[in-house]
């Protein structure tokens, strides 16, 4: 067993660099990335075999589009069928700078905007980039038949989003990223009724197969009958989602993991800015112990709903009693010109904030107002009903309370994690051959997301980004010899995997996986979550070690290993989240600044404002792995900022 | 095409579709020349005549009333095979129902299979009874169809037979009229209400129609 | 609450299955139901038995995984998922009966798990629009009347989750089938491939097992999107026009 001490003492190893990015004008670098490039012959690329792991928006997106572009894809994913990925609860919308609104909208305004809400903690270079493939994706998106909203004049509608002034988010009622994914979906669907997919559901990867430093395949196993397979391949594509499950409790799917991006960690993939994870504002508060996951209700919400908590300490009045002048509209208050629409951080710390004052509403306090009488009294009920119906319902469902009637009760919840595997400007991990895509990078976002840019991102980098610069390696690094199961990698990887659902299946101790996720989970919740301190940090450190060294003894997984048995599924993952949530609270530590989803106490303004400390932390963090439990080894990926410079964001 | 038509479910949904509607319109014909019942056996034995020499001098005697046969049992028979090979079908796609089990659907949908059966053997009886006279009651009477109806309806099981069937016919034609209309992709939300009432009103019509034949024997209006 | 719960077990595809009853007590009302039956698992694997499988995911109603039949009702009593069904549909002492999806279509993988892959295939065999990663018009290249926006909109809503063919009596996977040929029949991006689309997904829709329609109108009612009876209309027109339309 190893104790906080001896982790907590990471060394700082050789710094990192972006070296793909190319110099010059920041708008002109993808273009000259794309002329670098080196291409592969169309009539060569069936050759060439591609994993990618994944079939959310940007895994779909890679897979349809690399089979189309002619390799020879083979595809995972654990659910039933690749429509399910969690991309698909995404609701609120998707950015694009198409300017159709004529409201001084522009690709350099959402490079601006989006590298500002990320609190100076991202590569202007991959952010200019995103920007300028936004305007695609909504073409690309509206041919493959995704229904966007449109006006009576049959042009596309658009809406605000937090943190930024203009309207550029294109949106399906609350339902945008189930009818991108969808799209994403169906031209995967043509791929494999086309025979370039070969597609493995209900499939799960559990390592990763490198030969010779190089990504080569992968072990998965078949969910359903329990075998182990390797599938070998000359590039693995990571599409596989963000870690945010880590915290038991979140938004993500009950089944996400951080199992493929580990595995490919333990393997040498540097893991970036493990502790930036972003916390929605808006969510439905949970309502006992029982709770299994959050639901969020759009961010859109705070278009037309006022958030706000009575003035009065301890006022549990039904919100209706609340008269109009006792009543906190504490972001409209404090942030006058961005009012409910501050970027997601800001918000939730604020709701945090009022809530730890003793002025939160709803059972246990955990909570803040949602309010849409001043909507419905401006724009009719039947707007607001077009508009947010189906979130309307959602939450009713959920709570049993109208929102049409009682204000809805809101709470921050894990959403959605910034940090993931390191990539270059090709998107290509310190693993060659290894790609990682969409939530699973670490790549644009920095310290916050922006809200709707999750679904710019996925699709970004699996319809324009990847499919443009994996065809580099590929011409670069022609795999002469054939890699087969028989390969001492391949052995390797695959005798680790069994050795570990074999062991988990023998232990036959007294608790169950769920009950050290939720363990881990609420853990990492109290001492990383909204708002960490180096104290809690420690503490947290000091823990989990105790909490793998119990978990072994203790797990209890029924069934075989040869069957379809959810309880291993489960347990296998709670393995990876015990060692990533160790990495997170290091990071966490080490960053000893508040910047984004990052806040430390120590470090704030005297008005209780995040306080970046650019002179010492103005890098990604990425981080080798050594051992389980051992210090791993920082490597530090020094940021500049040439066109948007770093000052304390304010949205006063 | 044609093939790909037959062995597509929807196209056999199509042919039963048209093949009902064909029926449909027959039974409302049919019930039509019926009514002149009431009128005596001078106008309803002269309807039985026109329908030997209807379409004359064009057609020859009879000519007329065998195409409209011929029509008539081709639609009988595809609508039968389409419902049979159909139901096969249904069943083998649902081999194992609920435990707990529960009916929803309205009477008319779930009587639809046995209605049809019902139906079926319904007119095989009728034409014995009627049109061949191989089981008629009481001496049956070729050139006489006043007496002959008034012979079947003047036993108990002539009347039972009648009357149990004309029910299931206006179910079947209730809930067949409207699925027709959607399989043949006419229905839609805005057209839903009149479609429904023009169902429900062509079953009603036509069961209390032709009950009220036996109904009038029974009560002697006609004798 | 304290709940009798008769659930069908079944060890594996080739294994026959039967209804197992357990004693659930504290359920409380807020719990949604798929949280309900985590506490039964919690204490199954506790006793050393093994867990009910199931498959859920998101469990926010749109990911269409959760997928069980409740009393008879594909996700039980409300209109809507599984996973967004909440305890307070129920009364404490009640029996409730738990069942997969029954289709032969859908073959039972483990307990409450079925294999719902025929969906992705219809999909695969003409639910998509031709239009490779790159090559798309500007967006606003061809307006899209808002009626017609609405109406693809309202069948693209699917979910997938298959209840309409846990309800069919017949099995019949009609209303998945025809929200999708009806989502992109009616937008002028889909209309080069509108005929063998149609035809594509219907043929495939037959070659899976699926029944026919009878209009039962079950499938609507149990769908948890609200996709209506009338899609199976309109895509019967859509097919007949495009049996009219294309000579094979």
């Amino acid at each position: 067993m190893t104790s906080y001490s001896e982790y907590t003492e990471y060394t700082v190893g050789e710094p990192i660099e972006d070296e793909l990015a190319p110099s010059g004008p920041v708008s002109e670098r993808w273009d000259t990335r794309r002329f670098q490039a080196k291409l592969v012959n169309p009539a060569n690329r069936r050759k060439h075999t591609i994993i990618v792991v994944g079939t959310g928006l940007a895994g779909g997106a890679a897979g349809a589009t690399l089979a189309e572009q002619g390799y020879h894809v083979v595809q995972f994913c654990y659910q039933d069928s690749p429509r399910r990925a969690h991309s698909i609860a995404a609701q609120g919308g998707i950015n694009a700078a198409k300017n159709y609104r004529n409201d001084g909208d522009s690709i350099h305004r959402l490079f601006y905007d989006t590298v500002k809400g990320g609190d100076f903690r991202a590569r202007e270079s991959n952010v200019h980039r995103l920007a300028q493939i936004s305007v695609e994706i909504i073409d690309q998106c509206v041919a493959q038949g995704v229904p966007f909203a449109r006006e009576y004049g049959g042009l596309l509608d658009t809406r605000s989003f937090g943190g930024v002034q203009v309207s550029r988010t294109f949106y399906a009622r609350g339902q945008t990223g189930q009818q991108l994914l969808l799209g994403a979906y169906q031209a995967l669907s043509r791929q494999i009724a086309a025979g370039n997919v070969e597609m493995h559901a209900r499939t799960e990867m559990l390592d990763l197969i490198a030969v010779d430093g190089r990504a080569r395949g992968i072990v998965a196993r078949d969910l359903v009958t329990g075998k182990i397979s390797t599938h070998f391949a000359d590039a693995v594509v990571l599409a596989s989602g963000g870690y945010g499950n880590v915290f038991y409790l979140s938004t993500n799917a009950m089944n996400s993991n951080a199992t493929a991006i580990w595995r490919a960690h333990r393997r040498g993939a540097y893991f970036a800015n493990p502790c930036f994870t972003q916390i929605h504002p808006t969510c439905i508060p949970r309502s006992g112990d029982h709770q299994s996951k959050l639901t969020l209700m759009s961010e859109s919400l705070r278009n037309d709903g006022r958030i706000w908590v009575p003035k009065a300490k301890g006022d549990t009045r039904p919100a209706a009693e609340i008269p109009e002048d006792e009543r906190d509209y504490y972001l409209e208050r404090i942030y006058p010109s961005f009012g409910n629409l501050v970027p997601r951080d800001i918000a939730s710390r604020a709701a945090k904030n009022v809530c730890d004052e003793g002025r939160g509403v709803g059972p246990g306090g955990q909570g803040v107002y949602l309010d849409f009488a001043d909507a419905i009294a401006r724009m009719g009920r039947k707007a607001v009903e077009e508009k947010y119906g189906n979130l309307f319902d959602m939450y009713e469902r959920i709570t049993a309370e109208n929102p049409y009637e009682v204000p809805m009760r809101i709470y921050p919840a894990i959403h959605y994690t910034m940090g993931g595997l390191w990539v270059d400007y090709d998107l290509q991990t310190t693993v060659p051959g290894l790609f990682a895509i969409g939530e699973a990078n670490f790549s644009d976002h920095g310290a916050n997301r922006l809200g709707a840019s999750a679904l710019m991102q996925g699709l970004a980098d699996g319809y324009f980004v990847l499919p443009s610069t994996i065809n580099d390696y590929l011409a670069r690094h022609p795999h002469k010899e054939e890699v087969d199961a028989g390969h001492p990698a391949a052995v390797e990887a695959v005798r680790e995997t069994e050795d570990r659902l074999a062991r988990l299946l023998a232990v036959d101790g007294d608790r169950t996986p769920d009950s050290f996720h939720r363990e881990i989970g609420e853990l990492v919740w109290e001492f990383c979550g909204m708002a960490r301190t180096e104290e809690g940090l420690r503490k947290a450190l000091d823990r989990i070690p105790q909490i793998r060294e119990e978990f072994w003894r203790r797990i209890k997984v029924p069934g075989t290993g040869e069957e379809f048995n959810q309880s291993l599924e489960k347990a296998n993952r709670v393995v990876d989240y015990l060692e990533l949530a160790e990495l997170m609270c290091l990071d966490a530590l080490h960053r000893a600044e508040s910047c984004g989803g990052h806040f430390r106490e120590e470090s704030q303004t005297p008005d209780g404002e995040a306080a970046r400390k650019d002179e010492e932390f103005t890098y990604a963090a990425a981080w080798e792995f050594t051992d389980t439990g051992a210090a791993p080894v920082l490597h530090k990926e020094q940021l500049t900022f040439e066109y948007v410079h770093p000052t304390q964001r304010s949205y006063a | 095409m044609a093939l790909t038509f037959w062995q597509s479910t929807l196209g056999k949904k199509i042919v039963m579709g048209v093949t009902g509607l064909i029926m449909i319109g027959y039974l409302c014909a049919h019930l039509l020349g019926n009514m002149k019942i009431f009128f005596g056996p001078g106008e309803f034995n002269g309807y039985g005549h026109w329908l030997r020499v209807m379409g004359a001098p064009v057609l020859h005697h009879q000519w007329g009333l065998w195409i409209a046969r011929i029509v008539l049992v081709a639609a009988v028979v595809l609508h039968a095979v389409s419902a049979y090979q159909l139901s096969r079908r249904d069943i083998k796609a649902r081999p194992q129902g609920y435990v707990h089990a529960k009916p929803r659907m309205s009477y008319a949908t779930r009587t639809m299979r046995w209605g049809g059966v019902i139906l079926a053997l319904f007119i095989v009886w009728h034409i014995l009874d009627l049109t061949t006279g191989t089981t008629h009651s009481g001496g049956f009477q070729e050139g006489h169809p006043y007496q002959n109806v008034v012979d079947t309806f003047s036993t108990w099981y002539g009347n039972v037979i009648y009357i149990v069937a004309m029910l299931a016919m206006g179910m079947h034609v209730q809930h067949g009229f409207w699925s027709a209309a959607q399989t043949l992709g006419a229905g839609s939300r805005s057209r839903d209400r009149a479609l429904k009432a023009t169902a429900n009103g062509l079953a009603i019509l036509l069961t209390a129609g032709f009950i009220s034949i036996p109904v009038g024997v029974m009560t002697g209006v006609v004798s | 609450m304290k709940l009798t719960l008769r659930v069908w077990r079944q060890k594996n595809a080739d294994t026959p299955g039967a209804m197992a009853t357990y004693q659930l007590d504290g359920v409380s009302q807020d719990m949604s139901f798929l949280e309900m039956l985590d506490i039964l698992n919690e204490e199954l694997i506790v006793k050393g038995e093994e867990p009910v499988a199931f498959d859920h995911d998101c469990r926010e109603g749109i990911c269409g995984a959760c997928s069980l039949v409740i009393n008879g009702d594909a996700h039980g009593p409300e209109r809507t998922t599984t996973c967004q069904l909440h305890m307070r549909s129920f009364q404490d002492g009640d029996t409730i009966d738990i069942e997969p999806w029954r289709a032969s279509a859908f073959p039972v993988i483990k307990d409450l798990v079925v294999d719902r892959s025929a969906f992705d295939r219809v999909i695969q065999a003409g639910g998509f629009i031709t239009a490779p990663t790159g090559a798309a018009p500007e967006a606003h290249a061809t307006p899209v009347p808002k009626a017609d926006a609405d109406f693809a909109f309202e069948h693209a809503e699917c979910i997938g989750c298959g209840a309409c063919v846990a309800a069919c009596p017949n099995g019949a996977a009609m209303l998945f089938t025809s929200a999708k040929v009806n989502h992109l029949n009616v937008l002028p991006q889909g209309s080069p491939e509108r005929e063998t689309r149609v035809l594509d997904m219907v043929s495939q829709m037959d070659a899976e097992g699926f029944g026919g329609c009878t209009l039962t109108g079950e499938c609507a009612t149990a769908c948890p999107k609200g996709i209506p009876l009338f899609s199976i209309t309109a895509m019967n027109k859509e097919w007949l026009r495009a049996t009219r339309k294309v000579k094979r």
